[in-house]
């Protein structure tokens, strides 16, 4: 009870609205600074590895994206599960301004991944599991956008991709253990294991650092979007208001 | 005349950027994801295949849109004004074709290097991918535009549209295919291949203002 | 300028749903096509228009230039009003008047129809009997001398009947031309009526 006080306490939109407008500029500004901490930590003080090279920093972007792309879609679920079991208001909310997050943090780890890939594997993509299962992640909120665009109707629109949301929770595991017997089924041994030995603090301090950035610029987007969000639907209600409260017809000008 | 023409392009545009446009993009982004699930990632075999697998999902992409390209202008009584706009119907109709390239062929046209780069394809091919659909999907809209025509107000349209137009889009897609061919070095597909998009531009439009004309109730 | 229908008949899903319908409209004049459901009123007014082919007899337009097409100069309000719910109202009305190929001004249109306050509103939040107003917005916009009106009164208030019969006298006074099928009673002045007989 203790952990949900809080939280409900936020359920009611307003009340959301004046806290998260008076949480933001200071989640802005602590962001800021752990960006700028991160990415001193990580181009400065981090050593290059003796293998990889300066490409190895690549990984202080590629990791905490990947992280926050499955974060993302952690969100939709338990947003999800809001939305059709308590029925929140404001879970629906969460749910739609993660989608777009969500898939840039997964595209952003995709493109890295790649650009690492480059000097690693010659090629800017193969189809590694660990890739592989990325990409799906990436098409999945893909498609939970083009749902959500495709429905006018915003409570219809909430029901239907949180049971596609929640489909794809179930399905992930299956799909990442599919994915990865069909990876070893086609390439028995060859591939490099990333971040798999024990790592370095040095290496492992700054990771931390840029994890904790990124998850709290994750936060700050994902409360503005939802701001955004509840602005964009009193807008809606408003318009269909006025439409309906609209003179009969107007009395008839001069011609 | 042209004032007509110009209202219908920019009024189709105005509807796609409102959302349907890139679902093209992402269908092509999963064909081409899911072909080494089914062939296995050997990035040898898929350079080899590639160019085969960006038509065939470029082709099947194109048939997305379909189904709403005049099916909802004659659900909401659209058609109607088309029929009495101040153009002839077969450039009305054209005008939409054009519409419907810009917005869900263009991007396949400029995804295809993207996506080539994912199947180990070289950037030489990918280019002439790219080019080749770009002179091909043209022809796609077309035929694509006639099947729409043909299957507007049926129950089961989305379905039926497709199945007409694929036999139809064989030739575009054997020009299609050989013009990427990088051993080569004359542009003879290419030249068949823009020959057969000249042709369809015109046969497109006509047989589907006709169609739209000969079954409207 | 003078629109004539001579025995026309129109099939449709081979069953004959006009036969002979003859009536003949002079410049200012008005028709009202009445008889009951499933008379063929929507089927005349859309043959009438050219959206449908006549299995036989003819409607022609008499004492016009014969270079332009007659379905340029009609306007047919079906029972559809072609409002697109992406697009602004006032992007829809733009569109059907380029479409038409009319000069007329937007705003005033709206104005006349009560909608100039909702002209930045998507189309998708009006209701019926706005979405019927923006149609008739059109009739404005793109200014043609016949107008082809199917139960144009349907989903309209009483003050929108009161409008819609003023905008066919302005209509008729400078020489249009209005056919409209209807239940209702439109009160157009000496205008005269058309009672298609039921068929089974």
């Amino acid at each position: 009870m203790g952990i949900f006080s809080p939280i409900t306490a936020l359920a009611n939109p307003a009340r959301f609205s004046a806290f998260s407008a008076r949480a933001l500029p200071w989640l802005s500004g602590v962001t800021a600074l752990m960006m700028a901490l991160g990415l001193y930590l990580g181009l400065v003080v981090a050593p290059a590895d003796y293998q990889q090279g300066e490409t190895v920093r690549i990984m202080f972007l590629h990791v905490p994206s990947a992280w926050l792309g499955m974060m993302g879609y952690t969100v939709m679920a338990a947003a999800s599960l809001g939305v059709l079991i308590w029925r929140h208001p404001l879970a629906d909310v969460a749910a739609k301004a993660a989608a777009p997050l969500g898939a840039a943090f997964t595209f952003l780890a995709l493109a890295t991944g790649s650009l690492w890939g480059k000097p690693m594997w010659g090629t800017y993509w193969v189809w590694d599991a660990r890739l592989t299962s990325f990409l799906i992640l990436f098409l999945m909120y893909l498609g939970l956008m083009a749902l959500r665009s495709a429905i006018d109707e915003p409570s219809r629109a909430a029901k239907a991709c949180a049971i596609l949301t929640l489909v794809g929770s179930i399905n992930i595991p299956i799909i990442k253990f599919s994915v990865e017997w069909w990876n070893t089924l086609h390439q028995p041994a060859s591939v490099l294991k990333m971040g798999k030995p024990a790592m370095d603090p040095s290496i492992l301090t700054p990771l931390l650092v840029n994890a904790l950035a990124f998850t709290l610029l994750f936060v700050t987007l994902h409360l503005a979007a939802m701001r955004t969000e509840l602005v964009r639907r009193r807008l809606r209600t408003l318009r269909i208001t006025t439409a309906s409260a609209a003179p009969a017809f107007a009395p008839e000008p001069a011609e | 005349m042209i004032g007509p023409l110009r209202a219908m392009l920019m009024r189709d545009l105005a509807l796609a950027s409102g959302g349907s446009a890139g679902l093209g993009l992402v269908f092509f982004l999963l064909v081409v994801t899911l072909t080494p699930f089914a062939v296995g990632p050997d990035l040898a075999l898929l350079a080899r295949i590639g160019p085969a697998i960006l038509w065939l999902g470029a082709l099947l992409a194109t048939l997305l849109g379909l189904d709403r390209l005049l099916q909802a202008d004659h659900e909401d009584g659209g058609l109607d004004l088309m029929y009495l706009a101040s153009a002839p119907l077969e450039l009305m109709v054209g005008a939409k074709i054009l519409a419907h390239w810009l917005t869900t062929c263009l991007p396949l046209v400029i995804a295809a290097p993207l996506f080539g780069a994912m199947l180990d394809v070289g950037p030489t091919t990918s280019l002439r991918v790219a080019l080749a659909l770009l002179i091909g999907t043209p022809a796609l809209a077309c035929l694509g535009a006639v099947g729409a025509a043909l299957t507007v107000g049926l129950r089961r349209g989305g379905l039926l549209a497709p199945v007409l137009i694929l036999p139809l889009a064989i030739p575009v897609l054997i020009f299609g295919v050989a013009a990427c061919d990088a051993t080569r070095d004359d542009f003879a597909p290419l030249g068949v291949l823009g020959g057969l998009a000249l042709g369809y531009a015109v046969l497109g439009p006509v047989a589907a203002a006709g169609a739209l004309k000969l079954l409207r109730d | 300028m003078r629109l004539v229908a001579e025995a026309l008949s129109v099939v449709r899903g081979g069953r004959p749903v006009l036969e002979g319908v003859s009536f003949s409209v002079g410049a200012g004049g008005a028709l009202a096509i009445v008889g009951p459901n499933g008379a063929g009123k929507s089927t005349l007014l859309r043959a009438i228009a050219g959206l449908l082919p006549p299995a036989s007899g003819s409607v022609r337009l008499e004492g016009v230039d014969d270079e332009i097409p007659a379905r340029e100069s009609m306007h047919m309000l079906g029972h559809l009003d072609a409002v697109k719910s992406g697009l602004s109202v006032i992007r829809n009305l733009a569109f059907a008047r380029d479409v038409l190929g009319g000069e007329g001004e937007l705003l005033p249109a709206l104005e006349r129809v009560g909608l100039a306050r909702l002209a930045d509103l998507p189309g998708g939040v009006l209701s019926a009997g706005q979405r019927r107003r923006l149609a008739l917005a059109r009739l404005l916009a793109a200014p043609r001398p016949i107008w082809l009106l199917d139960e144009p009164t349907a989903a309209l208030d009483a003050g929108g009947q009161a409008a819609l019969a003023g905008l066919v006298a302005d209509h008729r006074a400078k020489g249009g031309m209005v056919v409209a099928a209807t239940h209702a009673e439109l009160g157009f002045k000496d205008g005269d009526t058309l009672d298609l007989e039921p068929r089974t």
